[in-house]
């Protein structure tokens, strides 16, 4: 499900990112490739995320988490 | 080698300024190349025989280049611009460092790694094998803690006895698929020139649709099945996995405790924007009230204490009244009643440098998205605002950090409507005159509006110059660090060094070319009424009249303030000082020119229309196109004509 659902404190596990944008290079290069497995440290419904990933912590904006991809665990 | 060039590249907040600073010491000095390319520090040092030169590029996660500052910092490395790349990682974020370590250890350049914060990795207990690390990739790994200069000899040590000669075989197998379409590509690269790069690093980008590689090699843009960028980062995250696994102990990779409590205040949905503002709010009280303390003493001892002195001593030589006059009236009037701004300055660029080296500016980034994206742009677009209340210049600057064209250009052409701490003598002078006891409150509309006209043209352009969404918001939150007083010290000084320099140099100039102005016409010297001063303001003064200040002293100073809107101020003491330029006299004689209304409505014509000189410059660089400067230019002169119009003539209605 796409990572805008997920509520704040759930780890999750990376299953891919809509294809074909700049954006995706960028998720990628701060360490958002399938498989990997991090943390939603807060989620408010509307403003960016925040999420813990490979060590660093990300601030995601709105359009940017309705495409990343994801599966709690 | 005796002679050697280092680059040094690194992820955003690895600490690549502090390391340069720690390198060069005392002799480093910023070099600013002309052109659209460059924002590159440059600088120099000794060591044992060696002539070393240092370059520190801006901070990135990858050499794919996304922003600006992402371009300048790849093109330098990969068009060896250097003799060795000293690669700085954090330690305490070893892990995602290291994919930028893999990208150019591809590249099969003469590398270092500095592995720098190795104190706070200690602290967050991770445990790193330098020797092992060393041995895996190849190359030299020296443990350094550039704030305190630990590890720095060895550093240097590493650089002069390195092997320039031996050639690097690092090589990342990638999976079968992948490879098989590396062997492909360069195949096919046979028939074309290579250029200066490696072959190998050449098919890899290419496959990953490098898009500055695909401009020069366009037969190679082929669209595919696979996506082949996603299993090459993916693999060189793995690769960092297995790296770490042989290498280092990683407790359990967590982002830094304290930070995470910080944020819980910090970020709380509630509280975020009131903190926020509550902070900026303090910042100005500082920079109006604490500043003006000492304000005040500068100002009674240029105008009174260094005045006075001087006249009398030239008196008592004997020098003519014409010199003591052109000195006292027009130098001293002028460039003192601009450097007794410094401690305001000072403050203001003090606190701005609080804010970026503790992490807070990447929050503030955070807190603002969620209103940026209303006026269509994203929370990374007002940092540029919030520099533009030191100086227009870096904070224009600053907009390299944006991905997007259009955004950048955007953030550009709005950033001059933030307030700079030249406008504030300006606003001092006025509110202290007309608006006593009120005065912060008067400087805080000014501030406020100068926002809100950057948000309102935002809005504007987004819909009509620059359709289209903003770029998605992607930032990292680094971990709050208390500023380090050294290099607040480098930040602030650098700045207020900048800000005397102007005081010496352009003020100077224009006071002196004033003074002559309003002290002379074609028939010899004259009194101020006939000077040619004030027949060009008398000239374009009748513009002003429907915004309450149509007299040529104001025309003539908001003219010559495009040099440096300090100018103006430096203007206003000569017009209406003349040899005692202090407050008092200022006062008795601006009153006869300016009511209430007609400065404040003097104040938002300073506060929006055109940036001096130095801005133009700026923006005719960063957006290379006159006709962007052009308009800059002029729509700002016409927002502040008509928004300093209605301020007087709809205040005219109530108060008259």
């Amino acid at each position: 499900m796409p990572l805008n659902m997920i509520d704040s404190g759930k780890n999750v596990i990376l299953k891919g990112i809509t294809r074909g944008s700049r954006l995706k290079r960028k998720l990628q290069d701060m360490g958002l490739t399938p498989g990997v497995k991090f943390n939603v440290v807060s989620n408010h419904r509307n403003g960016p995320m925040i999420v813990d990933i490979r060590g660093t912590r990300l601030a995601l904006g709105r359009g940017v988490v309705s495409k990343i991809l994801v599966d709690e665990f | 080698m005796d002679n050697i060039k280092l680059a040094l590249l690194g992820n955003p907040n690895s600490g690549k300024t502090t390391l340069f600073n720690a390198l060069t010491g005392a002799n480093h000095y910023v070099g600013n190349w002309a052109g659209v390319t460059v924002e590159k520090k440059e600088g120099n040092l000794k060591y044992k025989d060696n002539e070393i030169v240092v370059t520190d590029l801006p901070g990135i996660y990858s050499i794919s280049p996304y922003s600006m500052e992402e371009k300048i910092s790849r093109n330098f490395i990969i068009n060896e611009g250097c003799d060795i790349v000293i690669n700085i990682v954090d330690a305490s974020f070893i892990e995602r460092n290291l994919l930028l370590t893999l990208q150019l250890l591809e590249l099969r350049r003469p590398m270092i790694i500095a592995l720098n914060m190795m104190d706070e990795a200690e602290k967050k207990n991770i445990k790193i094998n330098v020797k092992k690390l060393s041995e895996l990739m190849g190359i030299p790994v020296v443990p350094i803690i550039a704030k305190d200069e630990h590890g720095i000899d060895v550093l240097l040590e590493t650089i002069v006895n390195y092997n320039y000669d031996k050639k690097s075989d690092f090589l990342i197998q990638y999976e079968k698929i992948v490879e098989n379409e590396i062997d492909n590509i360069a195949q096919r690269l046979e028939k074309h020139d290579l250029k200066h790069y490696e072959k190998r690093w050449l098919s890899l980008k290419l496959l990953e649709k490098d898009e500055e590689l695909i401009d020069i090699y366009p037969n190679f843009n082929e669209d595919k099945e696979v996506d082949f960028e996603e299993i090459i980062t993916k693999t060189k995250f793995d690769y960092i996995d297995s790296l770490l696994k042989k290498s280092t102990k990683i407790p359990e990779i967590k982002f830094d405790e304290k930070s995470n409590f910080v944020d819980k205040i910090l970020l709380n949905r509630f509280l975020g924007i009131p903190i926020f503002m509550a902070m900026m709010a303090f910042v100005f009280y500082l920079t109006f009230n604490v500043g003006g303390i000492f304000q005040n003493w500068l100002d009674i001892f240029f105008s009174s204490f260094l005045s006075n002195g001087v006249t009398s001593i030239l008196t008592s030589l004997g020098v003519s009244s014409l010199v003591i006059s052109l000195i006292v009236d027009g130098i001293i009037a002028g460039v003192g009643g601009v450097l007794s701004f410094v401690p305001n300055i000072a403050i203001l660029f003090l606190a701005i440098s609080v804010l970026e080296d503790s992490g807070y500016m990447a929050r503030v980034a955070l807190i603002m998205d969620k209103w940026m994206v209303k006026v269509g742009l994203s929370g990374k677009a007002f940092i540029p605002m919030i520099l533009g209340f030191g100086c227009n210049v870096p904070a224009i600057m600053s907009t390299r950090s944006l991905e997007n064209e259009k955004d950048r250009l955007l953030a550009i052409l709005i950033n001059p409507f933030m307030s700079c701490g030249a406008r504030f003598p300006v606003y001092v002078l006025f509110s202290s005159i007309f608006f006593p006891g009120y005065e912060t409150l008067v400087m805080f509309s000014l501030y406020a509006l100068g926002v809100v006209m950057a948000l309102v043209f935002a809005y504007i352009f987004r819909r009509t110059l620059f359709k289209g969404e903003p770029t998605p918001f992607i930032m990292e939150l680094p971990p709050y660090r208390i500023p380090t007083l050294k290099a607040l010290y480098i930040h602030v000084w650098e700045k207020v060094k900048d800000y005397i320099t102007k005081a010496g140099t352009v003020i100077f100039g224009a006071a002196v070319v004033l003074w002559i102005l309003l002290n002379f016409n074609f028939t010899g010297l004259v009194p101020v009424g006939e000077s040619f001063g004030a027949s060009i303001g008398k000239l374009i003064a009748p513009l002003f009249i429907p915004l309450g200040f149509g007299n040529w002293q104001s025309a003539l100073s908001l003219l010559s303030g495009v040099a440096a809107k300090e100018v103006v101020v430096a203007n206003m003491s000569i017009l209406f000082g003349g040899a005692d330029a202090s407050m008092d006299v200022l006062k008795i004689n601006l009153s006869g020119y300016f009511t209430q209304l007609s400065a404040y409505s003097f104040m938002v014509f300073v506060l929006l229309y055109t940036p001096c000189i130095a801005v133009i410059a700026v923006i005719k660089r960063e957006t290379n196109s006159w006709k962007w400067t052009g308009f800059s230019v002029v729509y700002q002169i016409i927002v502040a004509w008509f928004s300093a119009m209605l301020v007087y003539q709809i205040g005219s209605l109530f108060i008259a």
